[in-house]
C-alpha cells in the first residue's frame, strides 16, 4: 500500500557504473584538477620572493586604477545614456535616428578602435582641442580611456534602459494617468522601480564586461592591473605575470557576478510565490 | 618628404594603405569565419554537458565557462600567446629534442576567440535546450528514433532557430573581438590601420577608417542574418 | 554521444597539429620589429626597410643562408623568438645582462648613444634627475632606455610606450615633456616634418654599460652556439670587406659602430 506509493514517488535510480557519460564528465573534471594542479605547482616553483616584492605593489596600485576607471566610466556612462535612451523611444524622427546612429557606432566597433581613436587620434588635433581649452583633459591617458569607455557604455546602457522601460506593461502608464500622476511622477515612482528589476542583470553584465574591457587601457599607457602585467612581463619575460593577473580578474569577476545575483535574490523576493 | 595628401594615403598601391586595410578587412573576417563553426561546436558540446544530469560532466563545463568567461579576453589571449609555446615546447621536445614549436598569431588567435566565444554561445544554446518542451525528446523516442537521431532531427532545428538571435549577438562581439588579435601581430585591419597610423602620423585618418571598416563588417552581418531569419521564416511557415 | 566526443577530439587534434610546425635548417627566419626608423620601418607596401634589415641581409649573404623577415612588436619580441616564431633578432636590440638570462647574443654590430628630445620652446635645461624632477618622460617600453630612465628619472612620471613612434607623437603634441630614445631615433625623427616642434637636448653622462649593454647584437636562443659563431664571423666579415661601411653610409653620416671592441 504504502510501500507502492513511495515506490513510484522514488526519483529514477541513478545510473549506475560507468556509462559513458560519466567517463567522460570524470576525465574532463580530472582534466581541470590537473590544469589546476599544474598552475599552482607552476606558481609554486617559479616562486620568486624577488618577483613578488618587486611587482606585488604596482599590481595593487594598477587594481586601484582599473577600479577608478571602470566606476567613473559606468557612472558617466550610466548619466549620458539617460538622453540617448530617451532619443532612441522619442517618437521626434531626428532625435531618434541620432540616437540610434549613436548606439550603432559605439555598439558595432571594437572598443579598442574607439579609445584608439580617442587617444591616438585626438593627439593629432592639439591646436584645435587647445583652442577650445580641451586639451589639458585629453593630455591624459587616463582621461581618454574613462572618455572612450563613457561613450561606449553609455551606447550598451542606453539600450539596457530602453529594454528595461518597454519592458513595463502599457497599462501601468495608463493607471498611474488615471490616478493623477504626471508623466514624470510615474516614470520615477511608477516605472522605474519596475524596470531597474529587468534592468538588474544587464546592468551587472556590463559592469562585468567593463571590468575585463578594461584591461585595453595598458595599451594606451595607462597603468591599470593589465598594464603593470604587461611591465612585469616585460621586464621578466616570465609568464607566471599573466597568470597573477588572470587570477585576479578570475576572482574580481566571480564576486561581481555573485554580488549581482545576491542583490537580485533580495530584491525579486516579493515576486516569488 | 613633402606631406601626402589624405587620398594618396588612401590610394590603392604601393605609395597608400588602402590596400593593406582592405587586406587587414579579410584577415579579420577569416578569422571570424574560421573561428565560428569551432567555437559554434564546442559551445553545443558545453550547454549539452550543462543540461546532462551527470553532474560531473556539468561541474567541467561550469568551470570552463566560468574561467574564459569571466578572464579578460586580452588576458587569454596574452597566455596563450606566450604560455602556449613554451607549454608545448616542454611536452615536444620530450620526444623530439629539437623541434620547435610555431603557434602562429592566427591559429592563437582562433583558438582563444573560439574558447570565448564558446562559452558565450553555449548560455544561449542552454537557454534554448530548456525552452524546448521534454515531450519533444519523448515524440522522438516514441517513434523510434535513436538518442543521436532524435538529437539531430528534432531537437537541433529548433534549437537553432530559438538560439538565432542569441548567436547573432555573440557573432558580433566575435567580430569585434577579432581586433584584440592585432596586439599579438596579427595583420589584420587595426593592426594594419595602426601600422599606417604610426608611419604616417595620420592616427584620426587610420583609425577612423579601421572603425568604418568594422561598422561596414556589421552591416553587412546584419543583412546576411537578415537573409537566414527570413529564410528559417519561410520554412517555418511552410509547414 | 560517442559520435560527438570522438569529433570533439579529433578536432582538438588537428588544432594542436596545425600549431606545430617543424623549423626548417636551411631558411634562418629573422625577427625584428619595424617601427624604429631608420634602423627598421615598415612601408606602405608591407616591406621592412632600414639598417637593421640591411645589415640581416648582409650577414645572410655572407652566411650563405635564405633569409625571411618577420616584424614583430617590441615587447613580444624576445618571447616570440623563444615560441620558436622565428631564429634570431636583428633589431636594434642591445646585449643587456638581465637579456642575456633569456637569451644569446652575437657581438654587436652598432652602438649609439642615448639622449632626450623635448619641445623647442621646452625650459630644460639639462638631463639630469633634479632637472627632469616633476616632468613626464615618454620612453618605449623594454628598452634600455627605458630602464634607465625609470632607474634614474625617479622624481618624473615615466610613461611606456609601445614603440618609438608613439612617444614621439605624444611629445609632438605637448602630451610628455620629453623622450628618451636612440640619438639617431631621434635625429630622424626632428628631420621629419613632424619632429619640426622639437629638438635633442642632451645625452644622459655617464651612460652605464650595465644598463645600455656594449651595443646592439643579434639575438638567439639560448644554447645555440653554432649560430651565433656563424653570425659574428659574418660581421666581422662584412666589416672586413666594406659592405658594412657601404650600408653604413647610406644611412648615416657618421660611424655608427662606435669603438672597436
Amino acid at each position: 500500500m504504502s510501500a507502492a506509493a513511495t515506490m513510484v514517488e522514488r526519483p529514477p535510480p541513478r545510473a549506475r557504473g560507468w556509462p559513458r557519460r560519466r567517463i567522460a564528465g570524470y576525465a574532463l573534471v580530472c582534466l581541470w584538477i590537473l590544469f589546476g594542479i599544474g598552475i599552482v605547482s607552476y606558481l609554486f616553483l617559479a616562486w620568486n620572493p624577488d618577483f613578488f616584492a618587486k611587482y606585488a605593489p604596482a599590481y595593487l596600485r594598477g587594481l586601484g586604477v582599473t577600479l577608478a576607471l571602470v566606476s567613473i566610466s559606468m557612472v558617466l556612462g550610466a548619466i549620458l545614456s539617460v538622453p540617448v535612451a530617451y532619443g532612441r523611444m522619442s517618437k521626434n524622427r531626428i532625435l531618434s535616428g541620432l540616437a540610434y546612429c549613436y548606439v550603432y557606432f559605439f555598439r558595432g566597433t571594437p572598443l579598442l578602435v574607439q579609445t584608439y581613436l580617442v587617444y591616438y587620434g585626438l593627439g593629432s588635433f592639439r591646436v584645435e582641442l587647445q583652442s577650445v581649452g580641451l586639451w589639458d583633459f585629453f593630455k591624459d591617458a587616463f582621461n581618454c580611456g574613462v572618455f572612450a569607455f563613457a561613450l561606449n557604455t553609455a551606447a550598451y546602457q542606453a539600450e539596457i534602459l530602453r529594454g528595461a522601460i518597454e519592458s513595463v506593461p502599457r497599462g501601468q502608464w495608463e493607471g498611474a494617468a488615471s490616478l493623477g500622476l504626471h508623466k514624470l511622477q510615474t516614470l520615477r515612482k511608477v516605472i522605474l522601480p519596475q524596470a531597474l528589476i529587468v534592468a538588474l542583470r544587464p546592468y551587472g553584465n556590463e559592469l562585468i564586461l567593463m571590468v575585463k574591457a578594461s584591461a585595453i587601457v595598458a595599451i594606451i599607457t595607462v597603468y591599470d592591473l593589465m598594464g603593470n602585467a604587461k611591465l612585469a612581463f616585460a621586464n621578466s619575460f616570465d609568464i607566471q605575470a599573466y597568470i597573477w593577473v588572470a587570477l585576479v580578474y578570475l576572482v574580481m569577476v566571480e564576486i561581481l557576478r555573485h554580488g549581482v545575483e545576491w542583490i537580485e535574490r533580495r530584491i525579486t523576493v516579493h515576486l516569488k510565490r | 618628404m613633402p606631406a601626402q595628401s589624405i587620398w594618396t594615403l588612401l590610394s590603392w598601391g604601393p605609395e597608400g594603405w588602402l590596400d593593406d586595410i582592405a587586406y587587414g578587412a579579410l584577415i579579420t573576417i577569416a578569422l571570424a569565419l574560421a573561428t565560428l563553426p569551432i567555437g559554434l561546436t564546442i559551445g553545443f558540446f558545453i550547454a549539452l554537458a550543462k543540461q546532462s544530469e551527470e553532474p560531473s560532466l556539468r561541474l567541467a563545463a561550469n568551470i570552463y565557462t566560468t574561467v574564459f568567461r569571466g578572464l579578460p579576453e586580452l588576458v587569454t589571449l596574452f597566455l596563450f600567446f606566450f604560455g602556449m609555446p613554451i607549454l608545448l615546447q616542454h611536452l615536444v621536445r620530450y620526444f623530439r629534442p629539437d623541434t620547435t614549436v610555431d603557434v602562429n598569431s592566427f591559429v592563437a588567435g582562433m583558438i582563444v576567440l573560439a574558447l570565448i566565444f564558446s562559452s558565450y554561445a553555449s548560455e544561449v544554446f542552454l537557454s534554448a535546450f530548456r525552452a524546448i518542451p521534454k515531450g519533444q525528446y519523448e515524440g522522438g523516442y516514441a517513434i523510434g528514433l535513436s538518442n543521436w537521431l532524435t538529437m539531430r532531427k528534432v531537437i537541433v532545428p529548433q534549437l537553432l532557430r530559438i538560439a538565432f538571435p542569441g548567436l547573432e549577438n555573440c557573432w558580433l562581439s566575435l567580430l569585434k573581438d577579432t581586433s584584440l588579435v592585432s596586439v599579438v601581430g596579427l595583420a589584420e585591419t587595426l593592426r594594419n590601420a595602426s601600422i599606417a597610423a604610426r608611419v604616417t602620423k595620420h592616427a584620426f585618418l587610420f583609425f577612423g577608417v579601421a572603425s568604418l571598416v568594422f561598422l561596414a563588417l556589421a552591416v553587412l552581418s546584419s543583412f546576411a542574418t537578415n537573409a537566414i531569419l527570413r529564410s528559417l521564416g519561410r520554412r517555418e511557415a511552410q509547414r | 554521444m560517442r559520435i560527438s566526443l570522438r569529433i570533439a577530439l579529433a578536432a582538438s587534434a588537428a588544432l594542436l597539429t596545425l600549431g606545430v610546425a617543424q623549423a626548417q635548417e636551411k631558411t634562418l627566419r629573422i625577427g625584428t620589429e619595424g617601427a624604429y626608423p631608420p634602423f627598421n620601418n615598415l612601408t606602405a607596401d608591407g616591406q621592412l626597410v632600414g639598417f637593421d634589415i640591411d645589415i640581416a641581409k648582409a650577414l645572410c649573404d655572407e652566411m650563405k643562408v635564405k633569409c625571411t623577415f618577420v616584424a614583430q612588436d617590441w615587447d613580444g619580441i624576445i618571447p616570440a623568438l623563444q615560441a620558436g616564431k622565428f631564429d634570431a633578432i636583428v633589431a636594434s636590440m642591445s646585449i643587456t645582462p638581465e637579456r642575456k638570462e633569456k637569451v644569446d647574443f652575437s657581438n654587436k654590430y652598432y652602438n649609439t648613444p642615448s639622449a632626450l628630445a623635448v619641445p623647442k620652446d621646452s625650459t630644460l635645461k639639462g638631463v639630469t634627475k633634479e632637472d627632469l624632477a616633476g616632468k613626464t618622460i615618454g620612453v618605449a617600453t623594454t628598452t634600455t632606455h627605458f630602464n634607465y630612465a625609470s632607474k634614474t628619472y625617479t622624481d618624473s612620471t615615466v610613461k611606456g610606450y609601445p614603440s618609438s613612434p608613439e612617444e614621439q607623437a605624444d611629445l609632438a603634441n605637448g602630451r610628455l615633456d620629453a623622450i628618451e630614445d636612440d640619438i639617431v631615433v631621434l635625429q630622424q625623427f626632428l628631420d621629419s616634418p613632424d619632429g619640426a616642434c622639437c629638438k635633442i637636448l642632451g645625452q644622459p653622462s655617464p651612460q652605464p654599460v650595465e644598463i645600455f649593454g656594449p651595443g646592439a647584437g643579434i639575438a638567439v636562443r639560448k644554447g645555440e652556439t653554432d649560430l651565433v659563431n656563424k653570425l659574428n664571423s659574418a660581421i666581422d666579415a662584412i666589416r672586413a670587406n666594406g659592405k658594412y661601411k657601404e650600408i653604413n653610409d647610406k644611412y648615416f653620416k657618421f660611424d655608427v659602430y662606435g669603438a672597436e671592441s
